[in-house]
């Protein structure tokens, strides 16, 4: 078992024919992930072509899902295109969405959150690398050599440090059972609260680390959630300690807005709900190791 | 990317939001030339991106247009929190304040819908108010397929006390400046004080607007009233590049791949005893232009005694990394020590062509901290010898 993508998920690769969107289905198919479609507006009828195999492509999502069956969809479009792609998957009745996209402005993901309040469909990112459950899926851009098939469930709201952090318990032998990165916005599709409860009722998932990060209160409202809800350990880095207050850290919303968003804030709400907080992305493992 | 006062309140006033008579002056000349148009009673305000002008003197009040001249000679230059003040803003004085009210829309990030809040205690330091009196801040969520309704402007003005018959006007203020807000992308529009003047009527004294830098690209007029002046050289060259770079105060340079890891790996050098010099994010899928552009970018700064290198490729590869940096010792003679941490995708390949260039490297993110912190407090020592 595992949470949100396995070896079931039909993935549809909207963007399929662009530089990122062609590089990373070769690596989704090299980990195993079935593509079942691509979509590259008016390029239909043609196919995108792998190592090992032909994966025909659509005009529109609504046509790959007719064609195909597809029950997932990847984004890689440009900023300016990506919340009509989110759209189209959803109108498609796309379960699930996973979005890549940098850059989406806030307003424009207050309408997308709106509109999906209605829908079926669950949204992860926008601005994420995806999720990967080793030996099974993998959706998006996490490095598959560094994953390895296991019960720790990991969510962050980063990228590389989110591979750092698997990477350290890969090498120690401890395997994964979903990887799920939520992205940095401060407007996101699936937050903290979702991935920890899908967690806590999966069966092969035995503990989880969380990876926060300064900006909003998330961290703070995940905290109340474990200490409400969760029966599973969890362990926690929090990065951006030292940032400086006022300067967006990269990530739209990572950010210290006047006294709101700091580190100190997380870290003392994650430990009073008894979550141990790691100080350096090396010791995680050695916390979710011990007893 | 945030806007001066001016700027704000004009933008605000495009929206029907009432605001003072006044222009903008960069010569005392100007200044005086402004206050004899508006009468004479005027405020005379430095314009720089950041808060406590008032209390850095920045702000004064002139009677004539002599006052204000000689006021503007002695605020114009002067530095505020390290903001060198370029412009004044001469507005004409409210005539008397009855009332500071608080006014801002902004994003609620927890319900993500926009939010109007509102106190009536305006014109102080609103963290303050909400921290110790959370009870006189006054919220409601804006449904931007709704935009503001009458009775939530209603209930607002009657839970800070403001006049029955300022009410209408109240509502289309909160309206236009949720307007301004949505047509300009913003994430904040504030106005603090709203006052009401001696004649009682409204009016936003000083306003603060922040834009949302994802939207920029639709939004060109926007783009152009960057204050360019008042973003660091260094940090201008980045964004034009596509590199993520705030200096800080530190000796230790990072350039990391990924904000998350980039905050972490300042938070390790801290750590470790150390103290960064900068957040630099090269992006995903860098290549080894913006490499150098950024090792550049780091070593032009003069306090910076070491330089930590961490990539962990999934779509950035180890092996264009590599080629950067040794692209950027080429183009830029330096002796500060460096120390590469890389992982990942052809992190091999990125390795085996550092080793050939005889690069200090490192496997984990500590050990390369642990290195870097040393290699700077080698350096620290042997300056003060």
């Amino acid at each position: 078992m595992s949470i949100l993508v396995d070896k079931n998920t039909r993935l549809v690769v909207q963007g399929i024919t662009g530089r990122e969107g062609s590089f990373h289905t070769q690596q989704m198919v090299a980990f195993g992930t079935n593509v079942v479609a691509g979509v590259t507006p008016g390029k239909g009828g043609q196919w995108f072509e792998t190592d090992s195999q032909k994966i025909p492509i659509f005009d529109s999502v609504k046509k790959a899902v007719e064609a195909t069956g597809a029950n997932a969809s990847v984004i890689f479009v440009p900023a300016r295109f990506a919340t009509d792609a989110i759209y189209e998957a959803s109108d498609a009745g796309i379960p699930l969405v996973v979005c890549l996209t940098e850059y989406i402005p806030v307003l424009d993901m207050i309408e997308v959150r709106s509109y999906l309040d209605s829908k079926q469909t669950r949204l992860l990112g926008p601005n994420c690398p995806g999720l990967i459950t080793p030996g099974q899926c993998k959706v998006g851009i996490i490095p598959g050599s560094i994953v390895k098939p296991g019960n720790v469930g990991v969510v962050s709201k980063s990228g590389t440090l989110t591979y750092e952090v698997v990477y350290a318990l890969t090498e120690r032998g401890i395997g994964q059972s979903t990887c799920v990165g939520i992205g940095g916005d401060p407007i996101q599709g699936t937050d903290f609260i979702d991935v920890l409860q899908m967690f806590e009722e999966d069966p092969e998932t035995e503990q989880v680390i969380m990876i926060g990060e300064i900006g909003g209160n998330a961290e703070e409202k995940a905290a109340a959630y474990i200490a409400q809800h969760m029966s599973k350990r969890v362990t926690s880095f929090i990065a951006g300690r030292t940032a400086p207050p006022g300067r967006r850290m990269g990530h739209a919303g990572a950010i210290v807005e006047g006294r709101s968003g700091t580190a100190e804030s997380k870290i003392k709400a994650l430990n009073d709900a008894g979550v141990r907080v790691a100080d350096n992305p090396d010791n995680i493992v050695d916390l979710v190791m011990s007893s | 990317m945030n806007l001066h006062e001016y700027q704000a309140k004009r933008l605000f006033a495009e929206h029907g939001v009432p605001i003072p008579q006044g222009d903008v002056a960069s010569t005392p000349a100007e200044a005086r030339e402004i206050t004899r148009e508006l009468g004479g009673k005027v405020v005379v305000k430095a314009q720089v991106l950041t808060g406590g002008r008032g209390k850095a003197g920045g702000v004064k009040l002139a009677n004539t247009a002599d006052e204000a001249e000689a006021l503007a000679k002695q605020i114009l230059g002067m530095d505020i929190k390290g903001f060198k003040v370029r412009r004044v803003l001469i507005d004409k004085q409210a005539p008397g304040i009855d009332q500071e009210i608080y006014l801002a829309v902004l994003i609620d990030r927890g319900r993500r819908l926009p939010m109007i809040m509102a106190s009536a205690a305006g014109g102080m330091d609103i963290e303050e108010v909400a921290e110790k009196t959370p009870e006189k801040i006054i919220t409601a969520h804006i449904e931007p397929a709704l935009g503001v309704r009458g009775y939530q402007t209603t209930y607002i003005a009657s839970q800070i006390d403001l006049p029955r018959e300022l009410w209408r006007d109240f509502h289309k203020i909160v309206a236009g400046l949720y307007e301004c807000f949505k047509r300009n992308d913003a994430s904040l529009t504030e106005i603090n004080p709203l006052v009401i003047t001696g004649e009682g009527k409204l009016l936003a004294v000083d306003g603060k607007m922040s834009i949302d830098d994802n939207a920029l690209s639709r939004q060109s007029r926007l783009g152009e009233m960057r204050d360019v002046a008042e973003e660091p050289e260094a940090e201008r060259e980045a964004r034009l590049t596509g590199i993520n770079f705030i200096k800080l105060d530190g000796n230790i340079g990072c350039m990391v791949n990924g904000a998350g890891l980039a905050m972490t790996t300042m938070d390790i050098i801290k750590l470790f005893g150390g103290d960064p010099a900068n957040f630099l994010d090269i992006g995903g899928g860098a290549k080894s232009d913006q490499v150098a552009t950024g090792l550049r970018l780091i070593l032009s700064d003069p306090n910076v005694e070491a330089v930590l290198i961490n990539i962990f490729g999934g779509i950035t590869r180890g092996d264009e990394v590599a080629k950067g940096i040794l692209q950027a010792l080429d183009e830029v003679q330096t002796n500060v020590p460096m120390v590469v941490r890389l992982a990942g995708t052809n992190a091999k390949e990125g390795r085996a062509i550092l080793a050939d260039a005889s690069m200090e490297t490192a496997d984990t993110l500590s050990e390369a901290a642990r290195k870097a912190v040393a290699a700077a407090a080698e350096v620290t020592k042997a300056n003060q010898e």
